[in-house]
């Protein structure tokens, strides 16, 4: 990225110390909040590198959870994350684990639960100035690092599906800037596309995706 | 695209052909790149300006504790020593430091900072800029039009360097921080870009090769004090610049040199708290007090 915006540089605006263990832990949890919403029994956070040796003194702790719980990361009530967890009845442990040499040294698994029992599993990277990466969803390795306004569809067959999307995208005039697709290994009835298309998705669009034959599930980020 | 720039002398190119400002060439690129508004932009940077001020005051009434309890209470400190002596440095510099240490308390206690250009320099912009901005009877408009010079010098730096300490030592995080407060504070004070540039050059000159060593890998120590430096750095350099002095060596070279200095750094003195301060034995006691045993050196 050589385009800087001015934003970029002078910002984010964010709850501190450190724009890589608070800012970019926050935007993780809220990331993981995207996905599982508010009906959430427990979370367990497994930090990896630097995150799992550091992660006290930079609140880190206490800024996944906040995400998790919905906060961004230039909210106040980041420095109250395990009291509002309490409040909300929502349990948390916080575990030092390597997640394999390749991982990114700031990097955090999140399981969450929800109150219906089903989970949801995220791994993700702080690669630093506050910008992250999703690197894995429920069994699946992607990337999303939520730059643009990214569509994420959870599909159960391989058939038609990226034909589908792009014709959709086009009827409503959205650019494609990037499109990943991703298979569950070995498994043709569960997959994830990630789209990241330049300008504000519309309910109408979404309406559209959700509809579409074999599509299971749909995110915007 | 005719306000695209990605060097200083670029900037300079442009700014003498239409006779702009810094600030204006900036803010041009940025309604040519992200088609918002002038007013709308100007708009987002009042806003970032109203965070770095309350936390400029922050730290300065109350004993703020950073998370790790190793910095709080400084900012505190030096304004009850300002109110029964007569500082050594000058009211306006003292002040310009206090209120950098103050904003670096802030974000070491969780408290809400703009990252300029990180969260571990974003002390001196508010410092250095607002703070001289304040006392020489600036409006808001004066100073978000000064804190887009600041953000024009970050971009160069981070387009052809880098602003983390992970990559390029203090130098590149308070130096950038430095860099960019100077040259906004010329232009503010109605230097001619070419001054501004040459303001950032002296701060980048000053302090090349400061290493990147933060005590138990935390944003906090010497993080706060270097930050009270790189104001000073930044204030000394505008006045000197604003003097007429002329920088040797050309900002884009000196942005060069940072950068190059940044890599031939050994990986101990970027951030990774394995050398300097951090691997101190005093440095290494603290980090195991915090975080347990076995946790100290790096």
């Amino acid at each position: 990225m050589v385009d800087y915006s001015m934003f970029d540089i002078l910002g984010p605006v964010m709850i501190g110390p450190s724009s890589s263990h608070t800012a970019g832990a926050a935007r993780i949890g809220k990331m993981a909040h995207k996905f599982a919403g508010d009906d959430i029994k427990s979370v367990d956070f497994y930090l990896h590198g630097s995150f799992a040796k550091t992660y006290r003194g930079h609140g880190t702790d206490k800024a996944l959870l906040a995400g998790v719980l919905g906060f961004g990361e230039s909210d106040d009530r980041l420095r109250e994350a395990f009291e509002i967890a309490a409040q909300r009845g929502v349990a948390y442990s916080f575990q030092e684990k390597d997640l394999g040499d390749l991982m990114h040294p700031n990097s955090v698994k999140i399981v969450i639960r929800r109150t219906d029992d089903s989970e949801v599993v995220l791994i993700g990277s702080s690669i630093g100035g506050g910008n992250i990466n999703i690197v894995h969803l429920n069994g699946i390795d992607l990337t999303i690092s939520g730059e643009h306004p990214t569509i994420i569809v959870r599909h159960n067959t391989s058939k038609g599906i990226i034909s589908g999307m792009t014709n959709i995208l086009m009827a409503c005039n959205l650019d494609v800037l990037y499109m990943s697709f991703h298979k569950k290994k070995n498994r043709d009835d569960e997959g994830v596309m990630v789209i990241e298309v330049s300008d504000v998705v519309s309910d109408e669009a979404l309406r559209a995706i959700r509809t579409f034959p074999g599509i299971v599930d749909v995110y915007l980020i | 695209m005719t306000y695209r720039f990605t060097t200083g002398e670029e900037l300079l190119e442009i700014c003498g052909e239409k006779k702009m400002t810094i600030a204006q060439v900036m803010l041009a690129r940025e309604v040519e790149m992200s088609k918002r508004s002038a007013e709308e932009i100007r708009g987002q940077m009042l806003d970032s300006l109203n965070v770095m001020k309350t936390a400029i005051q922050a730290g300065l009434h109350e004993g703020v504790k950073s998370v790790s309890g190793l910095i709080g209470g400084e900012a505190y400190k030096l304004s009850q020593y300002a109110a029964t002596h007569e500082p050594l440095s000058g009211r306006d510099m003292f002040q310009a430091m206090t209120n950098a240490m103050s904003v670096m308390e802030v974000n070491a206690s969780m408290g809400r900072i703009v990252a300029s250009p990180t969260a571990g320099s974003c002390g001196i912009v508010p410092g250095a800029l607002v703070s001289t901005g304040l006392r020489q009877g600036k409006t808001d408009e004066e100073l978000v039009e000064a804190l887009l010079t600041a953000s024009a010098i970050g971009f160069l730096f981070s387009r052809n360097a880098t602003v983390a300490g992970s990559e390029g030592g203090c130098q590149a995080e308070t130096g950038t921080a430095s860099a960019m407060a100077s040259a906004a504070i010329v232009e503010m004070m109605g230097g001619s870009p070419a001054a501004a540039l040459s303001a950032a050059s002296f701060t980048i000159k000053n302090i090349l090769g400061l290493v990147c060593d933060p005590i138990a890998g935390l944003v906090e120590c010497p993080c706060a004090k270097r930050n009270a430096l790189g104001t000073a750095n930044a204030i000394l350099s505008a006045d000197m610049a604003l003097a007429g002095l002329e920088t040797a060596i050309p900002f884009d070279e000196v942005v060069d040199a940072m950068y190059r200095v940044g890599k031939v750094m050994s990986p101990t003195l970027r951030e990774t708290a394995m050398g300097g301060l951090a691997a101190t034995p005093t440095g290494i006691r603290i980090a195991e007090r915090i975080f347990g045993p076995g946790h100290g050196r790096g």
